[in-house]
């Protein structure tokens, strides 16, 4: 890309985000893009910064999501817990899971320089970590890192930052979950270990750009979770390879938004400067409006994932689409992307177009046993 | 999801009400199940914040924890909560028959069983984590409770374990009973929702499934079925509820939680007997009653075990207990399949649909015929089928058909639309069929691939016999004091 083209690219990009200031990504929000990668709304949204969440309020269709106090004191306690006494508790843990064999044990809070300097004090103080090799473990507390997402830079804060003798880097994930007898739940495990892919993905560019091998960051992440029915953590390494390609290829795959771009009509925008009461200027149906210029593809799990999930579960309705019965039913409909062509087709009511005869078939054949069933 | 379903679910949302997908029910519903809806507090593991259970659709018992960090009110609510689940199981216990065996001595099986029903999986994991958390506690030494807490912890440990099983009735989660015999106009996930799920099934008097489904949505309206409340609820109601109890513990700061609580469970207790309602009102098939026989057998080995005074389940499965147990489940799944299939037409109508079961009219059929000569001669009866289904069974394939017990064929010939087939089983043993046991000319048949035959156990070596491989012979489990005093914060 030239950069007279990365200009246009970047100033097409603000254009659709009107003069808000562009929403950071929070690694949550950056793992989360690996889901339903081929919507075209979501990477052009995603892309450009735009709060979605207000956008979805805006037009009528907030996100049902929504985070009680309790979980978020209760997330907030246990992660006291674990970092107390310049992160005691966590330094058991980690002699056990990696047999760390050191006496010393050093500890950097990074939050004691102002925030605007947080970021290239990490940076410093990683920088250090990598050339000194006395055999201290380090925990860095409150890092602030960075990672270029489709040309804007988004800061991201993972837990801790934990550095070792062997000479490697583990990033330390503290979730309020528990591990019971050696199990937590599934999901959980899962969004905590995409989470941290992202913070692995970000320390890894990071020691490229000092110059040091970016595999001593490790790909094993540590972990921590209350034990059993009660407080006390207890540590275990999830490996994040996975999630870490499905990751590349996902941010790789926004730097090709500038392809989405060239398909979306002059002067599109999804504006949301507020007026003097603090609500967007911008009608809410001018704003649906130009929403509806970029085709999305919603998909149940968008339900748990994505703040636009209301505004294009409706569009899916008002156009019938088999999108909103989920993917096993589409698959089910072999390609058929219309309910009620679905329908007709079943009912044979519709010849089937080109390339359509096989599935027709055997819709048509399903619907004569359930008729047939049912008498 | 067969194209049947995916077609029922398209029917559904253009019809605006949900179609059915099975002729039969596939569940047993007891005349007196008991319902069980648990709320926990967000944020936690297994903190209970509430429960409305009972047999009752009138009378459901109410138990709160207004300080659910707190331990003892916890043991104090799993001691309420034994209090009306262990007297509905016992009651099952006392009334027994004699099961007479062709091998082995007769033995006692419990004439019914409990039936426990709560909203959705998510609940039934939970009340799992709550006997896992209070199955291993004593009524002696250090921090004592109540006896009944860890007998409740083993009977939640055992019956959430069950439901596991498919074809187990005795603790269900009722979204998943409703969507085995209704396709909705909505996706899987939503259908997790009780209320937009019922809303589709049975939507109020002028209002279309859909519509009913979206207002479900809508948490002022339709409080969440647990075991997680809805944030808002938390946030604006719940959370400072608690903290006027925190600050002045007296019976009206409880009554306050607990009428907060009761307005986010008592809309979900109704949506549970209104399901029960549903669910009893379509015919059962006719297999239910077998596999609710094993659900009373296995009922009275765990109240055997239970009198002789057998540990609590261990945390964690040996290896061979593991692979026994995956072993069950495997069999007891495709079992569970071939009979629902067997107990209704629009089931079979799906392995119809994928060549592995045909459905037709008898054209001809020769009673008479025979192989073999003298002392080895079989009777081998041919029969013709005339289907429209598009057959994909092979020469020799053995079929049953669900008209038949103990009838089966084996397929000769499948020319187009036309099926020959010997019968082999099923005719008593005279020279000619039994009256009725071959179908006659125009008699309306279906044969099918799937059979329900009995499958032998896995053959696994006793536990003490565990190879190194799987981590040898495992240790015994003895319950100590560590167990008790395990936090539960």
């Amino acid at each position: 890309m030239n950069t007279l083209g990365e200009r246009t690219f970047l100033n097409r990009l603000d254009e659709l985000r009107g003069p808000m200031p562009s929403r950071p990504h929070d690694a949550r929000a950056i793992a989360a893009l690996a889901a339903n990668p081929g919507c075209v709304r979501r990477a052009v949204m995603d892309a450009a910064g735009v709060d979605k969440d207000l956008t979805a309020r805006h037009v009528g269709f907030p996100a049902p999501f929504g985070q009680s106090q309790f979980a978020i004191t209760r997330g907030n306690v246990f992660e006291a817990l674990v970092k107390e006494n310049g992160c005691a508790e966590l330094l058991r843990l980690l002699r056990e899971l990696l047999g760390l064999e050191v006496a010393q044990v050093g500890y950097q809070d990074v939050e004691s320089v102002g925030s605007h300097l947080r970021h290239s004090h990490t940076r410093a103080l990683i920088d250090r970590a990598a050339r000194e090799d006395d055999g201290t473990a380090v925990f860095y507390d409150h890092p602030l890192l960075s990672l270029e997402i489709a040309g804007h830079t988004s800061y991201l804060e993972p837990d801790v930052v934990a550095f070792q003798i062997g000479r490697r880097f583990h990033i330390v994930e503290i979730k309020s979950f528990s591990m019971i007898d050696g199990q937590a739940e599934p999901e959980k495990v899962a969004a905590a270990a995409r989470q941290a892919s992202v913070y692995v993905m970000a320390l890894r560019t990071l020691m490229a750009d000092l110059g040091h091998d970016p595999e001593r960051v490790s790909h094993n992440v540590v972990l921590v979770c209350p034990e059993n029915f009660a407080n006390r953590p207890t540590a275990a390494l999830v490996d994040v390879r996975k999630h870490l390609s499905v990751l590349n290829r996902q941010l790789a795959r926004m730097t090709g938004v500038e392809r989405l771009l060239e398909d979306l009509p002059d002067g599109l925008t999804f504006d949301l400067a507020p007026g003097e009461d603090g609500v967007p200027t911008r009608s809410a149906q001018e704003l649906a409006q130009a929403l509806l210029q970029v085709p999305a593809r919603y998909a149940p799990d968008c339900l748990s994932t994505c703040d636009m999930c209301m505004f294009c579960r409706h569009e899916a309705r008002a156009c019938g689409s088999t999108d909103l019965l989920g993917r096993q039913v589409r698959d089910q409909l072999g390609g058929v992307s219309g309910m009620d062509e679905a329908l007709d087709l079943a009912e044979g009511t519709r010849e089937p177009a080109e390339g359509q005869e096989e599935i027709a078939r055997l819709l048509r054949l399903a619907h004569r046993l359930r008729e047939e069933s049912l008498r | 999801m067969s194209t049947l379903t995916a077609l029922a679910r398209l029917r559904a949302a253009r019809d605006g009400v949900a179609q059915r997908i099975t002729t039969v029910r596939h569940c047993h519903i007891s005349a007196q199940p008991l319902v069980f809806i648990p709320l926990k507090l967000a944020g936690e593991a297994a903190a209970p914040l509430a429960a409305m259970v009972g047999t009752d659709p009138g009378h459901p018992r109410l138990l709160v924890v207004p300080q659910p960090r707190n331990r003892d009110l916890r043991f104090a609510f799993a001691a309420g909560l034994a209090e009306v689940l262990l007297p509905y199981i016992e009651g099952f216990e006392k009334s027994t028959e004699t099961v007479e065996r062709k091998s082995g001595e007769p033995y006692e099986r419990c004439l019914d069983a409990p039936q426990i029903l709560m909203p959705n999986r998510p609940a039934v994991s939970f009340a799992a984590l709550l006997g896992r958390s209070t199955r291993f506690r004593k009524a002696e030494g250090p921090y004592p409770v109540h006896p009944s807490v860890p007998l409740l912890g083993r009977w939640l440990t055992y019956l959430t374990d069950r439901s596991l099983r498919p074809g187990s009735s005795m603790l269900l989660a009722t979204t998943e009973a409703l969507s085995l015999h209704w396709a909705t106009g909505q996706s899987n996930l939503e259908d997790a929702n009780l209320a937009a799920l019922l809303g589709w099934i049975d939507p109020p008097g002028g209002m279309s499934g859909r519509r009913a489904a979206e207002e479900a949505e809508d948490p002022l309206l339709w409080p969440p079925a647990g075991p997680a409340t809805d944030p808002g609820f938390d946030n604006e109601v719940l959370g400072p509820a608690i903290r006027a109890y925190e600050e002045a513990p007296t019976d009206r700061a409880v009554d306050r939680v607990s009428q907060a609580l009761r307005t986010q469970l008592e809309p979900t207790w109704r949506l549970m007997w209104r399901s029960v309602e549903l669910l009893r009102s379509l015919p059962e098939g006719a297999r239910v009653k077998d596999r609710w026989e094993m659900d009373r057998g296995s009922f009275t080995r765990f109240v055997e075990r239970i009198a002789e005074g057998g540990p609590p389940q261990a945390r964690r499965d040996g290896a061979v207990g593991a692979a026994a147990r995956l072993a069950g489940l495997e069999r007891a799944r495709a079992s569970y399949d071939v009979q629902r299939a067997h107990d209704d037409p629009l089931l079979m109508a799906e392995y119809r649909l994928s060549g592995e079961a045909f459905a037709g009219t008898v054209t001809s059929a020769d009673l008479e015929h025979a192989e073999g000569e003298g002392r080895s001669r079989k009777l081998r009866p041919l029969i013709t089928v005339r289907t429209g289904d598009p057959v994909r069974l092979s020469p020799k394939t053995t079929v049953g058909s669900p008209d038949r017990r103990g009838h089966a064929a084996e397929i000769v010939e499948v020319t187009d639309g036309e099926i020959t087939l010997k019968v082999t089983k099923g005719m008593g043993r005279g020279r000619t069929p039994a009256p009725g046991s071959v179908p006659e000319p125009g008699e309306r048949v279906s044969y099918t691939s799937l059979t329900d035959d009995f499958q032998s156990s896995a053959a696994l070596p006793d536990p003490e016999q565990t190879p190194w491989t799987h981590g040898g012979p495992p240790q015994e489990y003895e319950p100590g004091d560590d167990d008790a005093q395990e936090e539960w914060l």
